[in-house]
């Protein structure tokens, strides 16, 4: 029975608290993300949603006196267990964020930087590698022919599918997206959200977004969080059609505060 | 006020005079029947269009609604019911001009029988007209679930209404013709009380989120 939860659930968080010093960011949050769902966190500024989402791969080890309690279990281990591999786990739960930051160097250097880290130094192997992510990222036909160039020399889409390609390198079982969209233009928007409805076929996906209309287009389940409280969560239908909570609703309709 | 606050306030408005318009319509077809008026049965008829062209603007404001606002919870529920409620209330407007013109055909008739099922299944449903849309203007303060029962209520009188004049069919032939009429009329009645439950549904759905349609008890 706990195997079948664990199974549906690639994450399990459990009466998770967030603090930045003694501010509270994130309170008492209980959520399972669903394994190869897109699971959405829409909420105003400052609700929580960007520090819950950085919680699951311990991005925030990185902000100098942040701590956590309570529990968030990937796979049914606790992540922020004393002997947890960060690095790896990071591989297995990578991250892609609102502004594209690829490395200053090549398309190829790009991809290939994670598997060299891995120590894979075959070229062949390499090629395969950064080919199959591309061509995952929905990138590769834009760019074969000029994998050398540099990774800076994208437009704004492009370099924010790069960074997904970079990141699906790593073969990660979940990607975790912060406001992926937020500096694209329309067009590049609906590339990246067919991309995240083909890579949920393989992996699992945590998307923060402002854009309550993308929460709508993408995603499969909906957490709504304010002042660092989980409000609602459910299946994203029923969320924008016949929300359950009063605060949910002011919220999509826009008749907050 | 909001800007889309205002927009659904005067789509509000609209529905509540297409329903006003809608009940006078019923109102006076079967008072033009009952009280013998060719002239109010042909004002009736003569008023369809205005009926039928403010269902257009309804339907043009909410799909307007839709691609500008992107309505989502209470505000998608409130514009999908008032698309969906007027379809229904210009269906009535055109049952009522039907009722109209076999007024105009039946008032040149003798009245072999007082006119008694059908007046009164008149004011049932326009009662559920009214409660139904009460409930859709003023915000689910009142949702209509007794409108669903009575439109038992009407479907008893419609086989009551044709067994009464089935009797008199028998003992009479000849006033077969102006017999069946008023059992068109009746079932004209009929008809309009079952849009006011289309109605009701619509309205219970957009309070409560929930599509009763074809349930066996759709209680609160």
């Amino acid at each position: 029975m706990v195997e079948e939860v664990r199974d549906k659930n690639i994450f399990e968080i459990k009466d998770f608290n967030v603090y930045y010093g003694s501010f509270l960011a994130v309170k008492r949050v209980n959520l399972n993300v669903e394994t190869h769902k897109i699971t959405a966190i829409i909420g105003p500024s400052g609700c929580g949603k960007s520090t819950l989402l950085r919680a699951l791969n311990r991005m925030n080890d990185l902000i100098i006196n942040s701590w956590v309690e309570g529990q968030v279990l990937f796979k049914g281990i606790d992540i922020y267990q004393k002997d947890t591999d960060v690095i790896e786990l990071r591989k297995r739960v990578g991250m892609v964020f609102q502004k594209p930051n690829p490395f200053p160097s090549s398309v190829y250097e790009n991809v290939a930087y994670g598997p060299k880290i891995r120590r894979i130094k075959k070229k062949s192997q390499l090629d395969e590698i950064v080919e199959n992510a591309l061509v995952r990222a929905d990138l590769w036909k834009e760019v074969k022919d000029k994998l050398n160039e540099s990774g800076m020399s994208l437009s704004g889409g492009q370099m924010q599918r790069l960074c997904i390609a970079r990141s699906l390198a790593q073969e990660p079982e979940v990607l975790l997206f912060d406001e992926p969209t937020s500096a694209l233009d329309p067009i590049s928007t609906a590339n990246i959200e067919n991309l995240l409805q083909e890579l949920r076929k393989t992996i699992t996906i945590v998307i923060v977004t402002h854009n309550m209309q993308q929460a709508a287009r993408v995603s499969d389940l909906t957490a709504f969080m304010y002042i660092g409280e989980l409000i609602e969560f459910g299946n994203t239908d029923t969320i924008f059609v016949n929300p359950q909570n009063k605060l949910t609703e002011e919220y999509i309709t826009g008749r907050f505060g | 006020m909001a800007v889309f606050d205002e927009e659904l306030k005067a789509l509000r408005e609209m529905v509540l005079k297409l329903c006003s318009m809608v009940e006078c319509a019923i109102r006076d077809s079967v008072n033009s029947l009952v009280e013998r008026n060719a002239d109010l049965a042909k004002e009736v008829i003569k008023r369809d269009h205005m009926i039928n062209a403010l269902d257009v603007k309804v339907d043009e404001e909410c799909i307007r609604l839709i691609a500008l606002r992107q309505p989502v919870a209470k505000d998608l529920r409130f514009i999908t019911t008032a698309m969906k409620i007027t379809t229904d209330l210009e269906r009535m407007g055109d049952l009522a001009v039907n009722i109209a013109e076999r007024a105009i055909e039946l008032n040149e008739e003798h009245l072999f029988k007082p006119y008694v099922n059908i007046p009164l299944m008149a004011e049932i449903t326009q009662g559920m007209v009214r409660d139904s849309i009460d409930a859709f203007v003023r915000g689910c303060t009142n949702i209509p679930y007794d409108v669903i029962n009575k439109d038992d209520e009407v479907d008893d009188l419609t086989v009551k209404n044709f067994n009464e004049l089935l009797e008199y069919m028998i003992r009479d032939p000849k006033i077969i013709p102006i017999a069946i009429k008023r059992t068109y009329v009746a079932k004209y009645l009929e008809r309009i009380a079952d849009h006011a439950t289309n109605i009701a549904e619509m309205v219970i759905y957009m309070c409560k989120g929930k599509i009763i349609r074809h349930m066996e008890s759709p209680g609160p």
